[in-house]
């Protein structure tokens, strides 16, 4: 459905005294998602993990560049397939309301939604039964963005998407700091998402939330995917994993060891040549620093690490 | 209950900006160096005996001392008499009365012109960020705001009224003709050129807010959103744009009353239109106490309700105030 080939995104940046700069927050990112899957993509802030989505859709801003290419179906993204796809074939679950406009009524955004995707039949029928898909009551369709809040406004946010027929869902970071119960529920909703068919691809810091839903994960560092794995792998162990972060970041979980990783990732403007991970890994060799390693097939899942044995 | 409590406290700071304004006005034109009695005899001053003045004097009350005569001026205008007016030798209400309809349908003209140009300039440049259509706009508002309002008419009156000979070159109706006896063409004929003064004054401030305003909304989240759910630019425009810039705009339209009055003020005086701002300078040219008292008492309510309209449609149109902040 979704494949992203040696992505890189940057952006020209001036510096004190007009210096012209660039930073490169995403650089060689490779990313899959078939029809009928949900895939994690965990990393932590910085990580460039929004930008993906905003490159996907393309509606980054004027001011950034990429390199790479995105297939949709099999089929080149050009910003203008973009333009025509967004909103019918590709749609975008927000972080919050925050992405509501704040003066237009839930119900009516919601239905603006259905109009834009394109849907065939009346845009307020198909609101009235996504929202009951999703336990709203009409009522709810009245209320303003501010007077949602909590679950609802997971619910309304999700309905946006699911007005529709898309057939490629992004959700950005959709269930930041909320009740545990209504961060089940949406990646619940998810996962129901992909069930019907649709690709659906989970972007969050939160890999415990990604593990309970998602099919495989595909683990961000530094603006690139150090590792693409099953979600099986990482219920497995540590040793089922790959790639140092990876397994660094497993023994982080709670319910696991708990440790921190030492050190922090590089900013966008000071990448070091070689692997991305070098300066924090416990396994790092001269080898390592001389060329950014590539992608490589192992036990069933993608890493980027030159040191991993199949 | 709450519009209610709105129009109490509403009131209450009125009336406390009325007695204070009054009693500074007063105060300025006690200092004035106009004495009413000459101003009021004008051309008959040598035909005026220095017995008949002293006798005007004693019956305008010109001998007592200011706070005397502000506490008299202020127990008539309590009981809703503001006095007689020297130069139109009318009650002082019927004369703003008269005034102020002839400067209503002039600043109402501008009010109207202004706004919808004002808006729909704003909408054009905001939503061609960047455009030589934006630059064009931003360059002719910049310009217009830098322009004074009596510059500017007299401008316009060299163009449209001498060269051109298209409009009247003043008042508000044909020679020898009374202004209530013009036909509405004649009325309109006469207004078009003070109107246009006045409102393309109005029309750079309004364009420049509704501007950026615009460009915020289409820089925000929910534009963001609303394009990756499909929508175009003017689609962007017409469902979020519109709906979040409308409020600010018909606010500031309805703070900018004062600005209008006082450009009324300018306009007038240049075309010689009968109107309150015209009234205004003969007044203080004049030394006419009662109606200047008058004209700021009513200048100040007028340009306070205007304020406290802009305050009010905030709080019925807005859901956010309307509905309480229920988040
Ligand atoms: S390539 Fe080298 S530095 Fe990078 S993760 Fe693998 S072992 Fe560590």
């Amino acid at each position: 459905m979704l494949a992203v080939r040696n992505l890189s995104i940057s952006f020209r940046m001036y510096s004190a005294g007009l210096r012209q700069h660039e930073i490169t927050p995403i650089t060689g990112l490779d990313l899959e998602v078939r029809a009928g899957e949900l895939v994690g993509i965990v990393g932590a802030s910085g990580s460039g993990k929004s930008l993906l989505a905003h490159a996907i859709l393309g509606i980054l801003p004027a001011n950034a560049r990429t390199a790479g290419e995105i297939y949709f179906k099999e089929t080149l993204l050009t910003p203008d397939r973009q333009k025509r796809l967004r909103g019918k074939e590709i749609a975008l679950i927000p972080q919050s309301v925050g992405f509501l406009d704040p003066l237009m009524r839930v119900g009516q955004q919601v239905r603006r939604a259905a109009y834009l995707s394109g849907a065939n039949g009346s845009a307020e029928a198909a609101q009235r039964q996504v929202f009951r898909r999703y336990g709203l009551r009409d009522e709810d369709a009245e209320r303003y963005p501010f007077q949602v809040s909590g679950g609802m406004a997971r619910r309304v946010l999700v309905s946006t998407a699911a007005v529709g027929q898309a057939a490629l869902i992004i959700a950005d970071e959709p269930t930041p700091g909320l009740h545990p119960a209504v961060v089940a529920e949406t990646l619940g909703h998810l996962r129901q998402l992909a069930d019907e068919g649709r690709a659906v691809l989970l972007i969050t810091h939160d890999i415990g939330a990604a593990l309970t839903v998602a099919d495989r994960i595909a683990v961000f560092y530094a603006g690139t995917t150090v590792e693409v794995a099953p979600a099986a792998d990482f219920q497995a162990g540590g040793q089922a994993l790959r790639h140092p972060y990876t397994q660094a970041l497993w023994r982080a979980l709670p319910q696991n060891q708990f440790v921190p990783i030492a050190g922090s990732q590089p900013p966008p403007d000071q990448l070091p040549a070689g692997c991305l991970f070098a300066p924090r890994c416990p396994h790092v060799s001269a080898a390592c620093r001389a060329a950014r390693p590539e992608l490589r097939l192992i036990r069933g899942g993608w890493v980027r690490c030159i040191h991993v044995e199949g | 209950m709450k519009l209610l409590l709105f129009v109490v406290k509403k009131l209450a700071r009125l009336a406390v900006l009325l007695i204070a304004l009054s009693m500074a006005a007063f105060a300025l034109v006690s200092l004035s160096p106009i004495d009413p009695v000459n101003a009021y005899i004008g051309a008959d001053m040598l035909r005026v005996s220095p017995e008949q003045r002293a006798q005007i004097a004693e019956r305008w009350g010109l001998n007592d001392p200011p706070v005397q005569r502000y506490l008299r001026w202020m127990g008539q205008a309590l009981q809703g008499d503001l006095g007689t007016s020297s130069i139109y030798r009318q009650p002082v209400i019927t004369v703003i009365g008269q005034r102020f309809t002839a400067s209503l349908a002039l600043m109402s003209a501008a009010w109207v012109l202004s706004g919808v140009l004002g808006f729909t300039l704003g909408v054009l440049a905001g939503g061609n960020e960047g455009s030589p259509l934006d630059r064009v706009v931003r360059w002719f508002a910049y310009t217009l705001a830098a322009t004074p309002t009596f510059w500017l008419a007299l401008l316009l009156l060299i163009v449209f009224s001498v060269t051109l000979r298209w409009t009247p070159i003043c008042c508000a109706a044909p020679p020898g003709v009374l202004p209530e006896e013009a036909t509405l063409l004649q009325r309109i004929h006469h207004l078009m050129l003070p109107a246009a003064t006045l409102s393309i004054i109005g029309v750079a401030n309004i364009a420049l807010h509704t501007r950026q305003k615009l460009i915020a909304a289409l820089h925000s989240d929910y534009a963001l959103f609303a394009t990756a759910q499909g929508e175009k630019r003017w689609g962007l425009i017409w469902q979020h744009g519109l709906r979040n810039i409308a409020l600010p705009a018909i606010t500031l339209q309805f703070a900018s009353l004062s600005e209008l009055f006082g450009g009324s003020v300018l306009a007038e005086q240049v075309f010689t239109y009968p109107g309150l701002g015209q009234a205004t300078v003969q007044a203080g040219l004049r030394g006419d106490v009662p109606l200047l008292m008058g004209i700021v008492l009513f200048s100040a309510i007028f340009v306070f309700t205007g304020n406290a309209l802009a305050d009010l449609i905030y709080h019925v149109i807005d859901p956010r105030i309307r509905l309480g902040g229920g988040a």
